[in-house]
């Protein structure tokens, strides 16, 4: 359980760091935070010549309103998003599912970017990515900066959009319509551990009737799944258990998650159809609260 | 810490500074070094336990610039200038700090094993929340994994410690 031999370097600009990756390729490994590629090096599973660590790297770990969104660093502790207001205030859904991330002394560690870029199939982060299309910002020395839509970045199992000579330096959140209820429920063998099935969901009510709505899974495929049909099939439909069931069934009948020592796959595909019906459920309650909220405030006004 | 044209090697020893309980210390580290073995073999600190070595168990928990951390999750050359907090820093030789105190007056603990890891996250805990209420203390001791007691002697030891149970303090 020791890790086997690399070199390390921490280069303390992005340029240095991405000349390093332009020249070592694949034989290279970016270190974030460390909470995933740590494990995998002391289980010998990952095998890399040289670590890059980005900690010393300046200007990756803003947590920034832009433009109504979010700007988020990639390398952003997950405990310092938690802890933040604007994250709150601006990506609920993010802080949603934030406290469902490992354990605290994980996530005082684990980096936004870290969990984006590692893709575990069971990860929190890239379920809510998928809900809220968040866009991620890739840089390389040769080709220079592209942005990467996140229904484009999640390639399958633990792989991404990202080339090895590639860094992801930022996470952009587009605004949240004021007025979203939001909702992110998971079901694990242990509190703390993977998801077996985790759900993001977001709903917006106009005139007691869903105007938007937001589902993305977690640990039911290679990679986050985002329910688009179902969020569509709600679109005018009252907030109530039968659509919420619907949708529930509609999702649940598309996924083919694997079977492991976890659960079987027919147990997933149960449990994201209750999670589901759950989560919009609780989602539309926040939603209604809101916009009650926001009737008496208008109302408080001569 | 050059770029390009830069010759890696897996047997390079690198040279750290850090301070730990307070102290500076200087190593010199194969990369690979995580900071729990770090400490124990280099600094002999081996208050910091290793159960898992993969970041479940939390048994080598330790605070690093105040934020607890696996220390078998964290390499040694990571920690370069970092403040890190080890349970033989919670109080002098020989004596008890008061979170100790109140954990060993409610039995919290049987083998000890995980004793170190609790104490340093229950520590961060404190610092952060000091009223905390008995599903916070449950919340924030998930990654901590105790074979001996069931958790509620822990628990109940937190809570002395907070001054929020009756009779604690």
């Amino acid at each position: 359980m020791k890790p086997p031999p690399f070199a390390y370097r921490a280069p303390e600009s992005l340029g240095e760091a991405l000349s390093m990756l332009a020249e070592h390729g694949d034989d290279a490994k970016v270190l974030a935070g460390g909470q995933s590629l740590v494990p995998l090096l002391n289980l010998r599973l990952a095998r890399p010549a040289l670590l890059v660590d980005l900690a010393r790297v300046p200007g990756l770990a803003g947590v920034d309103q832009r433009a109504g969104g979010l700007a988020l660093g990639a390398m952003a502790r997950e405990r310092t998003l938690e802890r933040s207001e604007l994250v709150r205030r601006l990506a609920p859904l993010l802080s949603a599912a934030l406290p469902f991330i490992g354990h605290p002394a994980i996530r005082s560690r684990g980096t936004l970017g870290g969990s984006l870029a590692h893709a575990d199939p069971a990860a929190e982060i890239p379920a809510v990515a998928a809900a809220l299309d968040a866009e991620m910002v890739v840089v390389s020395a040769g080709r220079g900066e592209r942005t990467v839509a996140a229904k484009d970045f999640f390639s399958g199992y633990l792989s991404t959009a990202l080339e090895p000579d590639e860094i992801l330096t930022e996470v952009r959140i587009p605004p949240f319509p004021s007025g979203m209820g939001v909702s992110f429920m998971e079901v694990a063998r242990r509190h703390g551990d993977f998801a077996m099935v985790g759900v993001a969901a977001a709903v917006r009510l106009e005139a007691g009737y869903i105007a938007e709505a937001r589902l993305a899974l977690t640990g039911v495929a290679d990679a986050p799944v985002r329910a688009v049909d179902a969020e569509r099939s709600l679109l005018g439909a009252a907030p109530d258990a039968a659509s919420f069931a619907g949708a529930a069934q509609a999702v649940a009948q598309r996924l083919a998650p694997r079977s492991d020592l976890h659960g079987s796959a027919e147990y997933r595909r149960e449990v994201a159809g209750t999670l589901v019906r759950r989560a919009l459920a609780a989602a539309s309650g926040r939603a209604a609260a809101h916009n009650l909220q926001g009737d008496l405030e208008e109302g408080a006004i001569p | 810490m050059s770029g390009a044209g830069d010759t890696i090697s897996a047997d390079e020893i690198i040279t750290i500074e850090l301070t730990v309980n307070g102290t500076p210390r200087l190593g010199h580290v194969e990369a690979r070094k995580t900071l729990a073995d770090f400490l124990r073999e280099d600094l002999a600190l081996t208050g910091t336990h290793l159960g898992c070595e993969h970041g479940v168990c939390g048994a080598c928990t330790v605070l690093v610039d105040g934020e607890p951390a696996r220390s078998c999750l964290m390499l040694a050359v990571q920690a370069r200038g970092c403040e890190v907090r080890t349970i033989e820093g919670l109080a002098p030789e020989g004596t008890l700090g008061p979170l100790q105190q109140a954990m060993w007056e409610n039995h919290s603990f049987q083998c000890g094993f995980c004793t170190p890891g609790f104490l340093m996250q229950i520590t961060a805990l404190l610092a952060e929340n000091p009223a905390p209420s008995e599903a916070e203390v449950r919340e924030a001791l998930t990654g901590n994994l105790c074979r001996c007691t069931g958790y509620q002697s822990i628990v109940r030891g937190v809570m002395a410690a907070s001054g929020a149970a009756p009779g604690g303090g």
